[in-house]
């Protein structure tokens, strides 16, 4: 079928790295993994990392004048050097670790949002937004007197790009979009985003939880005021998330968390904040999951971000002609392989996906079933919830034929 | 077919794709209607009492997953001759009992909600609580 062997990435060498592919559930069958989508599997050199921080520098950053802590603080702040690097921005001043996506979202609505809303400002995000940005827009918006605006979509689940061009206006104070839909798949024109929010003086907030690990990002070339992302959906630990700021907006927000870290110099009056980016990384910050996160980047590197986007590419096009050949399945966003992401949401007929997930579970394949936190799109599509099958690196033309069997098994289980 | 685990047993999925008392009643006591929104699971039951408060009619109508459909079908099953009383008594383990299967924690909302509709319902009909519908995701 239609598999170009030459634009998939060596799997087989590369599944040698996740020992978590070795498993066998049920009666015996090999893991299936799609869930990459919520999170990725965490490769061998990863975990190894982190062992080796534990096992021979375990120590605070910053602050310490022992070795230990001086090996710590090197590769803690190298770790930021690397994503700096690899998102294609200016310096380790732009990168500041968070927990996750949701928490660097949170940092940007509360740090800026708070400060700079007000009645009569309005909040630009989409119809297909995660609930990390659309819940917290949501209560800053409220919080602030602002207005939230939406960007609805075409019927094939694209950003309405005329709809776009009417919400952004001179009232716009932040345009905030998905750059990667974790439901629709959809890649949505996030240059274009930044530029209108631009010609009206506003900020481009950008979400790349599922941009970042599948395909080359350059927060630079984007121009985007703020890019967010995690760690654990890039092959890297649970714990950590990642904000770009630009470093001139960063200079003059104001902290979103205080405490210790973040400070330069303290009175009992007053304090100041101390540099880039660590004024935003107040207290301990996940010193292991940085180191962890540091590696994940090396490994995709040396992976290359075109090929993962090519091998992506390549098992959505696969994807899609399988279930094509399926007339009971309904498949969710745009249909062109090359402006999607390598996820597909689906729904099998009338069967609650929780159904279809729990024999997807008896054939070894991890799926998401539920709203994947995007209940108003769900609403917007008129459906309560969806399955989805997300690919990453490890993944083969295999694991969608096993996948497959089990629409076929479950159909004849709750249809025939 | 054979599957690891047999949660979908024969009697669930005749249940779910052959509901019994499906449909609405002409002139029912009390109707009741309750959602997971979680799961996006519904279900809207009719009953009918006698003057003695028995059960002497019900009908269930709804969307969801096979355990909260199949789930709903079997209990109406079992609601006829029960005295509001014996409704009250109802808990999860004789849903679970009912079905006959091992029901996962994260399944179990689904396996109660019928059982919380009729007796919230009854609840309701005698005066006990006010209540618009049954939400399981807000308790
Ligand atoms: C598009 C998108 N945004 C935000 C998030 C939230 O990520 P996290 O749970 O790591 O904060 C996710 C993942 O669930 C996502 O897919």
């Amino acid at each position: 079928m239609g598999v170009t062997g030459s634009a998939l990435l060596d799997v087989d060498r590369i599944r040698r790295d996740f020992p978590v592919l070795e498993r066998r559930l049920g009666d015996d069958r090999p893991l299936v993994y799609l869930d990459n989508s919520a999170t990725s599997l965490t490769p061998s050199p990863v975990v190894d990392a982190m062992a080796t921080y534990y096992n021979e520098y375990n120590a605070n950053v910053h602050r310490g004048l022992h070795q230990l802590s001086q090996e710590a603080s090197i590769a803690y702040e190298d770790a930021h050097d690397a994503v700096a690097e690899f998102i294609g921005a200016d310096g380790r001043e732009e990168v500041i670790f968070t927990k996750n996506t949701t928490e660097s979202l949170n940092l940007v609505a509360y740090s800026w949002g708070l400060e700079h809303l007000g009645p009569g400002d309005e909040v630009v995000i989409t119809e297909m937004e995660h609930h990390a940005a659309l819940v917290t827009w949501q209560q800053i918006a409220r919080r602030t007197g602002a207005t939230l605006r939406y960007i609805g979509l075409t019927d094939d689940g694209r950003l309405d790009m005329s709809s776009a061009s009417e919400r952004i206006g001179d009232d716009t104070a932040v345009v905030s979009a998905v750059h990667v839909s974790n439901t629709l798949g959809t890649v949505n024109p996030v240059d274009d985003l930044v530029d209108m929010a631009h010609e009206h003086d506003a900020i481009a907030v950008i979400d790349g939880a599922q941009a970042v690990p599948m395909r080359p990002v350059d927060v630079g070339s984007m121009d985007a005021d703020f890019y967010a992302f995690s760690g654990h959906k890039m092959l890297g630990p649970t714990g950590i998330g990642v904000l770009y700021g630009k470093e001139e907006l960063l200079q003059r927000l104001e902290p979103f968390l205080y405490g210790g870290s973040m400070i330069e110099k303290v009175t009992f009056d007053e304090s100041r904040w101390n540099e880039l980016p660590w004024k935003f990384e107040a207290g301990t910050p996940p010193i292991a999951e940085g180191i962890g996160l540091h590696r994940a980047v090396d490994y995709l590197e040396s992976i290359g971000m075109d090929r993962i986007q090519r091998h992506e590419e390549a098992l959505v096009s696969y994807a899609l002609e399988r279930f094509d050949a399926l007339d009971d399945v309904e498949v969710y966003g745009p249909r062109d392989p090359a402006t999607r992401g390598g996820l597909l949401a689906f729904n099998l007929e009338t069967v609650h996906p929780h159904d279809l997930a729990q024999v997807m579970n008896d054939f070894a394949v991890a799926i998401r079933a539920g709203d994947h936190c995007t209940q108003p799109l769900h609403d917007r599509l008129d459906i309560t919830a969806s399955a989805r099958a997300s690919f990453y690196v490890y993944n083969q033309p295999s694991d969608i034929d096993v996948l497959i069997d089990g629409i076929d098994a479950a159909r004849e289980l709750f249809i025939a | 077919m054979d599957l690891g685990s047999d949660i979908y047993r024969q009697q669930i999925l005749d249940h779910y794709r052959n509901p019994r008392n499906h449909g609405s009643l002409e002139e029912p006591t009390f109707t009741h209607e309750g959602e997971n929104t979680m799961c996006g699971d519904l279900i809207e039951m009719d009953v009918e009492l006698d003057d003695d408060d028995v059960i002497t009619s019900v009908a269930f109508r709804g969307d969801g997953c096979a355990i909260s459909q199949a789930s709903a079908s079997m209990l109406t099953e079992r609601l006829i001759g029960m005295s509001l009383e014996e409704v009250d008594a109802l808990d999860r383990d004789d849903m679970i009992d009912m079905l006959g299967v091992e029901i996962s924690p994260m399944r179990v909302k689904c396996a109660v909600l019928a059982e919380k509709v009729v007796q919230d319902g009854a609840d309701i009909h005698r005066g006990k609580i006010d209540l618009d519908r049954t939400n399981l995701d807000d308790s």
